[in-house]
């Protein structure tokens, strides 16, 4: 089986795959909050950078290749990494204390894992709207990261193309595809992949805040590192404390 | 050996951030073995004097604020921003979503159950920044202390490390944003 070098270690991949989807499958964690395996690459977020025989590339759209030489886990990488999670953060409000995401969140356990402690950069403080027309759905698009997850999710797997980004340059946003531009006036549903992809609290699922306990929340209990994080689901289910 | 001068203050907080400092519990004894306060919530000093530390918790929210601030940064050799609200303005900073105007429309004469309705409007109340702030973006800030609040635990190794004359680091389990 061919193989690439991440961090001096062989990591098997088969033909197609990339350098992601071979690092996921051998467990190895490279950054990452744009893409999820099972649907198309879309290289928006850049926390998957990696060095390829010594040039910068996205390890979620380069195809691995024989031979190739990979530096994953370096602290310059990781200090590039933290960057753009600081500016991920002050791009939108992210008020984490009183955000239903927190705890279950990718972007906030990324910032744990590479030990983001502020925003670094002044706030843009973006007036943005909340959509909270849907009867079992809210967009709030302060924390929108753009990722896109939730368009891919609806057009390649639910088949619906609720969702896009409209705008240009720091005015981008998330749009919905309907008449009105409303949740209410789509066709999504909560069956919708794309109901529950959002890495972060921008499409939440209404009636179902701080449901879990501080302590027993998905990166309360994981790190953000481990890769079956994929087979974690992020919805928010009751738990019965014993 | 004198001691470390400590100083705290609360701008837009709400004293969250000071409660979680005492949450220190008994330790706050062995502490105040090394350390004295200045200017801070918990003692009568009206002014900060030239300090070691000083922990600022809240945003800036009106004009006051950013005085004290400068104040604090002035005196204080080690400013520290304490918990969300310093760090990026906080749950405080969602009003940075309307305009002043409408903040104070909503509070002092929308609101129900306002009686005589006027903003208020004397020279001795300090008039309100028109967005919420954190403090990195007035004053340089040194060291940042996440949490809303941080724990009582991140409090004693922040102050440990710096009494010890380490950098000042904490453990993974003890970063959290909420
Ligand atoms: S979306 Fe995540 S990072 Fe943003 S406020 Fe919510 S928990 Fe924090
Ligand atoms: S709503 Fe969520 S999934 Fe969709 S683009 Fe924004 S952050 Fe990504
Ligand atoms: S995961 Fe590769 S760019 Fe986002």
């Amino acid at each position: 089986m061919s193989s690439i070098n991440i961090d001096g270690t062989d990591v098997p991949f088969e033909p197609g795959q990339t350098i992601m989807d071979a690092a996921l499958a051998a467990g190895v964690y490279i950054p990452h909050l744009c893409h999820k395996p099972g649907i198309s690459p879309h290289g928006s977020c850049k926390l998957c950078t990696v060095d390829v025989n010594g040039r910068a590339v996205s390890a979620c759209t380069m195809a691995a290749a024989e031979g190739q030489k990979i530096e994953n886990n370096t602290p310059a990488l990781n200090e590039v990494r933290k960057s753009i999670t600081q500016m991920l953060f002050i791009e939108g409000n992210h008020l984490c204390p009183s955000c239903e995401k927190t705890g279950d969140c990718t972007l906030q356990a990324v910032g744990y894992h590479l030990g983001m402690l502020d925003g670094h950069y002044p706030q843009f403080y973006p007036r943005r709207e909340v959509d909270a027309s849907h009867p079992s759905l809210v967009l709030d698009r302060d924390r929108c990261i753009m990722c896109e997850l939730c368009v891919r999710a609806s057009r390649e797997v639910d088949g619906k193309d609720v969702f896009a980004i409209g705008g240009r340059g720091t005015g981008r946003h998330l749009i919905v595809n309907s008449a009105t531009g409303k949740l209410a006036d789509s066709d999504i549903t909560t069956d919708d992949l794309a109901a529950h992809i959002c890495p972060v609290g921008a499409i939440l699922i209404k009636d179902h805040g701080y449901e879990v306990p501080i302590g027993r929340r998905t990166f309360d209990l994981h790190s953000v590192a481990e890769t079956d994080l994929g087979e974690v689901k992020l919805t928010k289910t009751r738990h019965h404390d014993e | 050996m004198s001691k470390v001068r400590v100083a705290t203050t609360s701008l837009a907080g709400c004293f969250g951030c000071h409660m979680s400092f005492l949450d220190m519990d008994e330790r706050i004894v062995g502490l105040l073995e090394h350390v004295e306060f200045s200017r801070s919530p918990i003692n009568d000093i009206k002014h900060c004097e030239p300090c070691d530390i000083g922990l600022v918790e809240g945003a800036l929210c009106n004009a006051d604020n950013v005085h004290v601030l400068r104040e604090f940064r002035e005196n204080c050799k080690i400013l520290i921003a304490v918990g969300a609200c310093a760090i990026n303005g906080g749950v405080p900073a969602m009003r940075n979503h309307f305009s002043l105007q409408e903040c104070l429309e909503e509070a002092f004469l929308d609101e129900i159950g306002v009686d005589n309705p006027h903003i208020p409007n004397d020279v001795e109340i300090p008039l309100l920044l028109s967005k919420v702030h954190p403090l990195h973006e007035v004053v340089k800030v040194d060291y940042y202390l996440p949490g809303c609040p941080p724990p009582a635990d991140a409090f004693v190794k922040i102050l440990t490390d710096l009494l010890e004359g380490r950098e000042p680091a904490l453990p993974k389990n003890m970063l959290h944003y909420d």
